[in-house]
């Protein structure tokens, strides 16, 4: 196989990134504009940012968004890993396979169909709809992607080493903060910001499950826009933007700095023996 | 240390001692997973400061043994002893028995250290006992200088030796090994053979080794359990199980053997004639067993013991049978012959290689003669 590029290959390239991100650079670049028009340029500016920060309704949405999807992504990752730990290691109990299968449901689900159902088990409940209905509902999406993410981990996980901490005195519940959680612990936190994330660009299931004082980013974004779209709006966008590829680089660099010093510490100790 | 493993070896025989109580006893234990039997209805006594090894082949059950004295699996039916006291329903972190796994499950996330530590600080042992006892088996495993290092720093031999202080901290009064030894290259896995066996005599506790390596079951051991399907097929000293076989199962899967049917043509007390297809004269052997007349027999018979010549040896004693040099295998120390009968039958010998020997004096299709005395083989009926 040739390394170099063919034509074929660079217009294929352009064309996929063309598609993925023009829609974003331009978003990006009129948060930039002067102009109180979005699609005409007026110069280079960065008064939206400010204008951004003096709009009460939005820093409050954005601070709501910030505690909904940080209580929600923690109690799907406590959620989501139980559920992980029972259908991994429990593999004969009656109902795993209906438990597996709707562990998954919600991932395929429409997300219209979980809001709605939400918004009716609360109104039957008489649960007034706030802050609280909208964590709930988000722990609830949230909870089966974290369940994979840790799953898949959990697979690879070599169970001596439990029975190990047991041998060697560890009663079970010990072992488990000792030894599993310390080692599976990328993976749940992996699910963590999967899930953090989620909840922070959820608009469907939030806009079911809001009520008074509970107005989160999306929502917030999504009414304004309604109005007519305004360079501010472009400015928080390219703010959770910028938010969100900081976190996935620094993760990766995380994981792949973690990853070359160990294979460089394995060589060491290899090459010390030999 | 005065090294005097030699003679205390041989004197040590407690399942001789009528008695010696049993340390750990295994009473009619049998194990099922559904409808499979893994452990059937076996029952064995193992004594203090002995080193038993369980032999067979993946899946006889000796892994799942090893499991349940450890506490990771329940009897089916049957019961555990340790030292006198019904192991049922204790679990494995209550158990006085610390196990060597076949991976090492070192805790990834902790030093050298922090491994051997593990198993005391959930005894609650004060921290500067931790610190001295950790440090007195970093000197036993020879570890001194990497208690700091993670286990993935370490090499295969290094991380063997860590798992071994890390069961070995608490001072169980039983140590289980499984496939200790399964992850070295042959040349560090004798050295550590070896290592296992001063450590044992050192600390005067009791081994038990799970493994499917004769070599290093043979090598040390004081008992060994071949083990098959689930049961125990024999139990006995390396040298007995060498030397006297109980079955074709045994004698085949410890070491090499040659095996001829035939049948019991002329029985006076242990001495018995077997007639074999193709043979022109009956074999006359010293150990007829338990075999009657007219039984069919194997007659056993390790390629050591027979003598390969070209001439046929003068003797009228030894049993004789000539054939055709059908294979050589040089292996350095020894050479081995294999001989075809005139019965089609393979028949091994083998010759240690004490001269040089630039030239061999038998080469290929030479007609030889294989003969050995008659105290040489053993009869197995089964």
């Amino acid at each position: 196989m040739s390394n170099k590029l063919s034509w074929f290959n660079v217009t294929s390239l352009t064309l996929g990134f063309a598609f993925l991100y023009i829609p974003i650079l331009l978003l990006v670049i009129f948060s930039f504009n002067e102009s109180r028009l979005v699609t005409v340029w007026g110069g280079f500016s960065t008064k939206w940012y400010g204008e951004m920060i003096r709009n009460q309704a939005l820093m409050d949405a954005a601070w709501v968004t910030i505690r909904v999807s940080f209580l929600s992504a923690t109690i799907a990752t406590v959620l989501g890993t139980l559920a992980a730990i029972t259908m991994t290691r429990y593999a004969r109990f009656p109902g795993r396979l209906l438990f597996s299968g709707m562990i998954y449901a919600p991932l395929v689900m429409p997300e219209v169909i979980t809001g709605l159902s939400l918004l009716l088990l609360f109104v039957a409940m008489d649960f007034s709809r706030g802050f609280w209905t909208v964590t709930i509902a988000h722990v609830t999406l949230t909870m089966c992607f974290v369940a994979v993410v840790v799953q898949s981990r959990l697979v690879t996980f070599d169970r001596s080493l439990e029975e190990a901490a047991q041998d060697l005195g560890c009663p079970p519940a010990k072992t488990f903060f000792a030894i599993t959680l310390p080692l599976i612990l990328p993976a749940v936190v992996a699910g963590w910001m999967l899930a953090f994330t989620l909840s922070l660009d959820d608009l469907v299931i939030a806009s079911f499950n809001t009520g008074p004082g509970a107005t989160t980013l999306p929502i917030k974004i999504y009414s304004q826009v309604r109005l007519g779209v305004t360079p501010e709006i472009n400015a928080v966008c390219t703010v959770m933007i910028a938010v969100v590829a900081l976190g996935v680089i620094a993760a990766s660099l995380y994981t792949k700095r973690v990853e070359v010093e160990r294979e460089r510490a394995e060589r060491a100790a290899v090459a010390q023996a030999g | 240390m005065s090294k005097s493993v030699g003679p205390v070896k041989r004197t040590f025989a407690p399942w001789l001692d009528p008695n010696a109580k049993a340390y750990i006893r295994f009473e009619n234990v049998t194990k099922k997973f559904g409808d499979f039997t893994a452990v059937d209805n076996l029952s064995i006594d193992i004594y203090e400061r002995e080193f038993f090894s369980l032999l067979g082949p993946s899946g006889c059950g000796k892994t799942t043994l090893m499991r349940m004295l450890a506490g990771f699996d329940e009897p089916t039916t049957g019961r555990i002893l340790l030292d006198g006291n019904d192991l049922a329903g204790v679990p494995p972190y209550r158990r006085p028995v610390n196990m060597m796994f076949q991976s090492y499950a070192l805790f990834p996330h902790m030093s050298v250290a922090d491994n051997i530590a593990f198993g005391l600080k959930q005894d609650g042992m004060p921290k500067p006992d931790i610190a001295a006892r950790v440090a007195e088996m970093l000197k036993l495993v020879k570890l001194e200088k990497f208690a700091s290092r993670k286990p993935h720093q370490l090499s295969g031999g290094q991380r063997q030796r860590v798992a071994l202080a890390r069961a070995l901290a608490k001072r169980p009064k039983v140590l289980l090994l499984d496939e200790p030894l399964g992850a070295l290259d042959k040349k560090l896995r004798e050295e550590t053979q070896f290592e296992l066996m001063d450590i044992q005599y050192e600390l005067g506790l009791t081994f038990l080794i799970v493994t499917h390596d004769q070599e290093e079951a043979m090598t040390m051991s004081d008992r060994i359990a071949v083990m098959d399907l689930g049961r125990m097929v024999q139990v006995a000293t390396p040298a007995e199980i060498y030397e006297q076989p109980n079955s074709r199962y045994v004698a085949d899967f410890i070491g090499d053997i040659n095996i001829l049917e035939g049948t019991v043509a002329g029985l006076e007390g242990p001495v018995a004639k077997v007639s074999s297809a193709g043979l022109d004269k009956p074999i006359v052997t010293e150990h007829a067993g338990t075999a009657k007349s007219g039984d069919t027999v194997w007659f056993a018979i390790r390629p050591e013991k027979v003598r390969i010549s070209l001439d046929p040896p003068a003797d009228p004693a030894l049993n004789v049978v000539s054939g055709e040099v059908w294979d050589i295998g040089y292996l350095g120390d020894v050479s081995v012959y294999r001989v075809k009968l005139p019965n089609g039958a393979i028949m091994k010998s083998t010759l240690a290689n004490v001269t040089r020997l630039v030239e061999r004096p038998i080469g290929w299709d030479d007609k030889a003669y294989l003969s050995w005395p008659r105290d040489a083989g053993l009869l197995l009926t089964s």
